[in-house]
């Protein structure tokens, strides 16, 4: 479903992805780890145009976009691709002078231009689905950083993404914070949404995804099924990150 | 500022007060000074005052001769202290900084008891003037529901005020009221005769509408506390008529006229039946400088703040076009937007006006009124202001917000307008309500083009009342009204744009 080959970026002299091939299946959830500075935050945005990629073909349904021609500086191709996918930052980045509800509706109402009544029904869904009916009028700054991160990813949702693109999105959090929007991750995924998330909790990882990524230097050093790549790490460079992790506590 | 600046007057006023009643029983000082300081205001002075434009530096002028001829015969040294005309007669009460006011004081009833005032000097009349085509106007009879201008607070202005009906335009010096006459701003305009002779000797375009009416005369303005050197002065006046010398300083100035030859055979009862605009306002109860004196006050404050909220919206806008060209335009757009800035930023308030109200009728025939001009000036300059509040506002929101606003699929145009302005607006009113609350006082700018707005009426309504404590307490709070509902605006915006 989603495809991309030979992705490239560099910033500056510094080449931060340096031909990226990765391939997922809709329902799949994979899990791109790596060590700070490997690549993966930049590979997330690369996926939603935040970040312009100098090179490779990116294909996503039926949108497809070859990076460093002409078309891909279209506007309109863009905002095609962005609408097929939902973003969530480890800052959340609600909009704060909107409600819960409001950040939820602001897409449908002007990217879908759903009737408001419609958009109306769909956020407070969501909410519910996030377990946040009841905070729907409240601003981001009167809840909790699990709270908004879970508006979030509502607001996300309410885009029907092909796939969710989440940067550390427990990153920000207090450790009892983090179970709550990891629950709801977990019911997305059980539900058979496409997940692609940038973690650095493995337990998570181990959890809930199909396939782990772990990327070095902006390349792809080792990928596979969960258990075999957290497991049975074949790379050096892999087996000396886990064992840095497993020395610390989660 | 400008609240400090009637604060300074109202102590001003008190200390003066309190000097001249203890000061003036004491030391008697000698009658005639070595250097007798006389004052005047040399801006837009023909014939009485001013710098031949072929020869800047030098001063001339018939009053400027009669005080060389006047120190000349009393045996002293005149010095010219250049002074504001408007506030002549109060600095002289004040004392301290100059003897005498030769500067066209009119004898009247109302300056009379104020200072002491010489026999008169010069005989004149009001002289109404029209634009040349303009044939229908003869008398001010002919006026009502036009405009006219006339210099604050001179026989003139009383004269048209009295008349009613007219549109009365009220400016500080003697020469942009004949500009904005041939511009079309002004239909006439009701000035001294002197000055009328001056004005139309190189404006083809313009005639004198009617004769010369209401004759007054001017005279030397003399503390009431030198009656000696009052005396002086009315003997050297007296021989200076009599030997023809003031009659050879008014030829040379072309001023000379039948009317010139009361002069010789002035006495007080003379005055009383010429002057008959003056007494007649002055047998006009002056009001008391209380309370009444508030709903003009009130009226005036109509025209600030008119002036200053049109300008603030217009400042808005233009202001916000240009933080989106400095922050999002391409390379050319970007300068042009902070040349734009620096140029308004840096330049002062006064000149802007003058050039857009006076340079560009002149040089490209656009007559704007005086309110248009004001509120374009006032409007494109603040636009600098708050194209940097908006900048700020900006570039405070973080970049967290563009990415999720672009990550959900909006537009840029869409980010813009629903996710950073409101946010950005948010942080850069407290600098805008500032602004609109110095924009309050900053409009008083405009009464140099003729508009009469609060602190021109203070200061019109003031000297006419020699009344600064009373009217200046209350223009301030009058002001500090219209800021604090500025600020108390604001501050309910900023609610609803909450965070």
């Amino acid at each position: 479903m989603i495809e991309i080959v030979g992705l490239r970026k560099r910033f500056g002299t510094v080449t931060v992805l340096d031909g990226i091939d990765h391939h997922q299946s809709a329902g799949e959830v994979v899990a791109l780890i790596g060590p700070s500075g490997c690549g993966k935050s930049t590979l997330l945005r690369c996926l939603n145009w935040l970040e312009t990629p100098d090179a490779g073909s990116l294909r996503l349904g039926d949108v497809r976009i070859e990076a460093g021609t002409p078309e891909a500086a279209d506007r309109r191709l863009r905002q095609r691709w962005r609408r097929r996918t939902g973003m969530i930052f480890q800052q959340f980045h609600l909009f704060p002078h909107r409600t819960a509800l409001e950040n939820v509706m602001e897409a449908p109402i002007h990217v879908d231009r759903l009737p408001r009544s419609e958009a109306h029904a769909l956020a407070m869904g969501l909410l519910s689905k996030v377990g946040l009916a009841d905070r729907a009028h409240h601003l981001p700054a009167q809840l909790s950083g699990g709270q908004q991160q879970r508006v979030a990813i509502a607001r996300a949702l309410a885009m029907k993404p092909q796939i969710l693109l989440c940067d550390e999105p427990t990153s920000a959090l207090d450790p009892e914070l983090r179970g709550e929007v990891l629950a709801v991750l977990q019911t997305l995924a059980a539900e058979g949404m496409t997940l692609l998330l940038v973690t650095h909790e493995l337990a998570f990882a181990r959890d809930i995804a199909h396939r782990v990524v772990f990327l070095e230097g902006g390349r792809v050093v080792e990928s596979g099924p969960t258990r075999a790549v957290l497991d049975q790490p074949q790379h050096p460079r892999l087996q000396e990150f886990l064992g840095k992790h497993r020395a610390r506590p989660l | 500022m400008r609240r400090v600046l009637i604060l300074l007057l109202i102590l001003m006023a008190w200390t003066t007060g309190v000097r001249s009643t203890s000061g003036a029983a004491q030391t008697p000082e000698p009658a005639i000074p070595q250097v007798l300081r006389w004052a005047n205001d040399a801006e837009g002075g023909a014939p009485y005052i001013f710098h031949p434009s072929d020869n800047p530096d030098q001063l001339v002028g018939f009053e400027v001769e009669l005080a060389q001829a006047l120190c000349d015969r009393l045996g002293c040294t005149s010095q010219f202290v250049q002074y504001n005309w408007a506030n002549l007669i109060p600095g002289l009460r004040q004392g301290g900084n100059y003897d005498i006011v030769i500067a066209a004081l009119e004898r009247t009833p109302e300056n009379l008891a104020l200072v002491a005032m010489s026999r008169p000097y010069f005989a004149f009349g009001q002289q109404l003037v029209a634009r040349t085509h303009d044939t229908t106007i003869q008398s001010l009879g002919d006026l009502v529901g036009h405009r006219i201008g006339v210099l604050a607070s001179t026989l003139s202005h009383r004269l048209v005020t009295q008349q009613g009906g007219l549109e009365v335009r009220v400016y500080d010096e003697n020469v942009n009221y004949f500009r904005d006459l041939e511009l079309g701003r002004l239909d006439a305009v009701l000035t001294d005769s002197p000055i009328a002779t001056v004005q139309l000797r190189n404006r083809p375009n313009l005639r004198a509408a009617g004769p010369p009416f209401a004759p007054a005369y001017y005279a030397i303005a003399v503390p009431t506390s030198s009656p000696e050197l009052l005396t002086r002065i009315n003997g050297t006046l007296e021989s200076l008529i009599q030997d023809g010398t003031l009659e050879r300083i008014y030829r040379r100035y072309e001023l000379w006229g039948p009317q010139q030859a009361t002069l010789a055979i002035w006495n007080t009862a003379a005055v009383s039946t010429t002057t008959s605009g003056a007494s007649t306002a002055a047998t006009r109860p002056r009001p008391k400088p209380t309370l009444r004196y508030f709903s003009i006050l009130m009226e005036a404050a109509v025209t600030t703040v008119w002036v200053s909220l049109a300008s603030m919206a217009l400042a808005m806008t233009w202001g916000l076009g240009l933080a989106l060209a400095r922050r999002y335009g391409s390379r050319p757009v970007r300068w042009m937007a902070i040349s734009y800035i620096e140029v308004f930023r840096g330049t002062p308030l006064l000149l802007q006006l003058y050039f857009i109200y006076f340079g560009l009728a002149q040089q490209w025939g656009w007559k704007l009124s005086a309110g248009a001009a004001a509120v374009l000036t006032l409007g494109l300059n603040y636009a600098a202001n708050e194209a940097e509040n908006f900048r700020a506002g900006l570039e405070a929101v973080p970049r967290g917000q563009t990415e999720a606003a672009l990550a959900l699929g909006l537009s840029p145009a869409m980010t813009l307008r629903r996710i950073l302005l409101p946010q950005a607006l948010r942080i850069s009113l407290p600098g805008i309500t500032n602004d609109l609350i110095s924009l309050f006082k900053d409009s008083s700018i405009v009464s140099v083009i003729g508009l009469v707005e609060l602190t021109k009426e203070f200061l019109i309504r003031s000297l006419d009342a020699g009344d600064y404590i009373g009217l200046g307490i209350l223009t301030a709070a009058i002001y500090l009204a219209m800021a604090h509902a500025a600020s108390l605006g604001a501050r309910a915006l900023e609610r609803r744009l909450r965070t």
